[in-house]
């Protein structure tokens, strides 16, 4: 159970549901603890907390008065949407509101000329593209999430999936934005063209997870959907190679649609789960996608197949048709619950680095899985460096977890040290809030507190996630001393 | 040309910083028409970024480049070219001097952003100084990246309100193996219509133009698909084989050099820039201003017009279609598309976070910034 810093809200907890009672109907406000339970954590269970109340409004209205409610009062409030985070972002605040944006669920409309769509914030992210396909078009960023993950979410995360090399992550396939900030007061970000005037407000908000604004409107851009698109699986008896030919295929100009690694682990995991027919004896396995006109993808898939060859590649399959492509898919999006049958539990981990330094974290991620006596499964978003490593752990084992966050927090750790980030697509939320402290120093960290500041300055969105405080980093620091050197000198230590 | 002088610029924001005095941050002085025209910026001290140069590190299989703000953006281009790489967003330089820095600060995107991105799409990261004279990276080098708030992106097109840039990392790509320029003549409603057709299609589009009833159409990718779209769309190819009479055009367009930028009326009529929904035929301006002098990129998403018409008369078309109007040369009145109240006070708390002394280009973006 997670505790929060005591809010300083100036309303009894009655007297709240009674002012929220005015605002919505009954059944659109719950405080039972049994109504309760089911919102005490998202997609990262490890961490729970029970809110004070949980309201779900239906129109802008109404989430206008419940934020200028929560403003007067002082009562943090966590926006959540589909809550199938994995980092803890909508995570509830004991003594605030969850304002849930589940009932927020219908696609407004589609605009096949303009090839826009826009949505409420609780439309699931599957829904837009099948929405869309009449048309012949589609919504670009898929997480693996998508079937039940919301847009409202993806845009607070600024969710990626494994089409991004190519298509770009959400920052990339808005257009506009309704936000509503502390105050209850209604902004449009962006515009009807591509750009918009002032301070690019729409990267800012995307990614914020919920700390500065609450979403209710979401106006995507979408695709035509790819001719035709095909993919290669090649194995490899060695992971480097394996590596050495993502690098391979984009000096030969390509940028595939798709390009996802798995090592040895994970190959076995999910070929027990799915039989996708994946070569068992690989030390490595590359699925390479390439999409776009039939003339296009022919050619592609060509060069591709000469450069996996080239690359030292010990087998290589293209699909022979749609349901082959299914299978090969199959084995890579079901690696997270395919892991999960060979272990009780598994902690996702989610840095990126530059794509050169994979041998070397791949080594260094080996000897701490040896020195923890944990296991890691690696599915690697290889095209764009974002690694997805899995810590196979017991949980029923006292101190398990803690050993598993730790031994986490190292892994990130080491992708900063190469010169890549802490999380590459599912944010920082409350999970990884200390490697903030690793990734910024005290300089950057209070431009973030400034820049949550312009938009809320009594810090009642989301409060202690996304960004530590400077005293939670120097607890954090005492505790991980790098080469001798105590960061956040300037602080005084507890 | 390599040298760091982050130093001595840190100094003297620094310097600004304590005796409260405003400074003019000027890279390559390539766009320096571009943004208001204040006072306070007239009389400032100028904050020279142009000498803060050299590419950091570039390996083509990454897909990043990382350069200092002043390094040129002629450099960087042809750094990637003969690594047959680009630039996606193809940007305008208007003169040889200009900079990678002021290229991302202006945020302004060539003929390719409508299919490939605009500047800040393709911002990884970067290193500034803010008006308190404090050095800070946001972003990075690496294509997925979700850590804080996009504070990187925020820089691309705040003009140097909210912080010096010092370095920028950037998304490249490969350059396509073939690049073919179609010419079809149509009225502007049919243009509208035939490339919003073709938009919905999966055809390698990567640049489209319309003026003087013709519509210009590139294609970019693999040769049997470029091929095949030619078959597609029908038309006159540009300068059939010859490759540089179709690039030049591409050229001319977004460096401004083609008539429609440099005609008679040019050096005395307002050229404006407006955003807006690609398939609105035209903005309603009230009788009596011209409306038809357009010329159309980005599949209809940009318009470039040359009007009489006041500002307040051409932003107001421009907000009752959700779009924005900019005034980019002869420069007079509101040049840039006021901001509602609501966003106007975000936008003045955040220049308060960055550069709480408003010392750092004032009022260049809006008056009150």
């Amino acid at each position: 159970m997670y505790t929060h810093d005591k809010a300083e809200s100036t309303i009894s907890s009655n007297a709240l549901i009674d002012a929220l009672r005015q605002i919505v109907a009954d059944d659109a406000l719950l405080h039972e603890k049994e109504d309760l339970k089911p919102y005490e954590c998202d997609g990262l269970s490890a961490y729970r907390a029970i809110p004070l109340v949980v309201v779900l409004p239906e129109t802008i209205e109404q989430v206008q008065h419940i934020l200028t409610l929560c403003h007067q009062h002082q009562v943090p409030v966590v926006a959540r949407g589909a809550g199938t985070g994995l980092s803890g972002g909508a995570l509830p605040h004991e003594q605030g509101v969850l304002l849930s944006l589940a009932k927020f669920s219908n696609i407004i409309d589609i605009d096949p000329k303009r090839r826009l769509a826009r949505v409420q914030p609780g439309v699931r992210n599957l829904a837009i593209s099948q929405e869309a396909d009449q048309y012949g078009l589609y919504y670009a960023p898929d997480p693996s999430s998508q079937i039940a993950c919301t847009i409202g979410g993806n845009v607070a995360e600024n969710s990626g999936g494994v089409h991004c090399l190519k298509y770009g992550l959400t920052v990339h396939n808005i257009q506009q934005l309704k936000i509503i900030t502390i105050e209850g007061e209604l902004l449009s970000i962006g515009g009807s063209g591509l750009d918009s005037a002032g301070y690019d407000l729409l990267a800012l908000m995307t990614g914020s997870e919920g700390m500065l604004g609450v979403i209710v409107e979401v106006t995507v851009k979408l695709l035509p959907k790819p001719e035709r698109a095909q993919v290669l699986l090649a194995a490899f008896d060695d992971v480097v190679k394996a590596g050495e030919a993502v690098g391979n295929i984009i000096a030969a100009g390509i940028i595939p649609a798709g390009l996802e690694m798995m090592d040895r682990l994970a190959i076995k995991a999910a070929e027990d789960f799915v039989h996708a027919g994946y070569p068992l004896e690989a030390e490595a396995i590359l699925l390479c996608e390439l999409d776009g006109t039939n003339e296009e993808v022919s050619e592609h898939v060509f060069k591709v197949r000469e450069v996996l060859n080239d690359s030292g590649s010990i087998e290589v399959r293209t699909a022979r048709d749609e349901a082959e492509r299914q299978v090969f898919w199959q084995g890579r999006k079901s690696a997270f619950p395919a892991v999960g049958r060979i272990s009780p539990d598994y902690y996702c981990m989610d840095g990126t680095i530059p794509r050169k330094q994979l041998p070397q974290v791949l080594k260094a991620m080996a000897d701490l899985s040896a020195e923890y006596k944990l296991p890691v499964a690696n599915v690697f978003h290889a095209g764009d460096g974002n690694l997805h490593p899995l810590i196979l752990y017991d949980a029923n084992i006292p101190g398990a977890l803690e050993r598993t966050e730790e031994f986490g927090g190292k892994i990130l750790e080491l992708c900063v040290e190469v010169g890549g980030t802490i999380t590459g697509e599912h944010g920082v939320g409350m999970e990884k809030i200390d490697q903030m402290c690793v990734q910024f120093n005290s300089l950057e960290l209070q431009q973030f507190h400034a820049v949550k500041a312009a938009f809320d300055p009594q810090g009642l969105l989301n409060p202690g996630k996304a960004v530590p405080t400077l005293h939670r980093c120097a607890e954090f620091g005492a505790m991980h001393v790098h080469k001798g050197e105590l960061p956040f000198p300037e602080l005084e230590r507890f | 040309m390599n040298s760091d002088i982050s130093q001595q610029l840190q100094q003297q924001i620094q310097q600004a910083f304590e005796q409260q005095k405003a400074l003019s941050i000027v890279g390559g002085n390539s766009k320096a028409f571009y943004g208001r025209v204040d006072e306070r910026i007239g009389s400032a001290e100028k904050l020279d970024v142009s000498a803060h140069r050299g590419v950091l590190s570039y390996e083509p299989t990454e897909l990043v480049i990382t350069a200092r703000a002043g390094t040129r953006l002629a450099e960087i281009e042809k750094l990637l070219h003969d690594n047959g790489q680009m630039l996606p967003f193809e940007p305008p330089s208007y003169a040889d001097s200009a900079t990678i820095g002021g290229t991302i600060a202006c945020n302004l995107s060539g003929p390719r952003r409508a299919y490939a991105g605009a500047a800040r799409d393709l911002l990884l990261g970067c290193k500034i100084i803010n008006g308190k004279g404090e050095m800070m990276s946001f972003g990075g080098e690496v294509m997925k990246n979700v850590a804080g708030y996009d504070v990187s992106r925020l820089m691309a097109g705040a003009l140097g309100t909210l912080g010096v840039l010092l370095e920028v990392s950037l998304k490249v790509l490969p350059k396509a193996e073939k690049e073919v320029t179609q010419m079809l003549e149509y009225s502007p409603s049919e243009a509208l219509d035939k490339i919003h057709t073709w938009s919905q299609t999966p055809l390698p589009i990567s640049a489209s133009s319309y003026h003087d009833s013709i519509l210009r159409v590139r294609f970019s990718g693999a040769t049997k698909a470029v091929n095949a779209a030619i078959e597609t769309v029908g038309g006159e190819t540009v300068g059939s084989d010859a490759m540089h009479e179709d690039q030049h055009y591409w050229q001319s367009l977004k460096e401004q050099q083609l008539d429609f930028f440099t005609g008679d009326d040019a050096s005395t009529r307002p050229l404006w820039r407006i955003s807006m929904a690609s398939d609105i035929e035209s903005l309603e301006l009230p009788a009596g201003y011209a409306n038809d002098d357009c010329l159309y990129e980005w599949g209809g998403a940009l318009r470039w017009l040359k009007s009489d018409a006041p500002a307040e008369v051409m932003q107001s078309a421009a907000s009752a279609v959700d779009g924005h109007a900019s005034l980019f040369r002869h420069q007079h009145g509101s040049i840039f598309q006021p901001l509602t109240p609501g966003l106007l006070r975000i936008h003045k708390n955040l220049k308060q976070a960055f550069d709480p002394q408003n010392i750092l280009n004032p009022g260049k973006l809006y008056p009150e910034l």
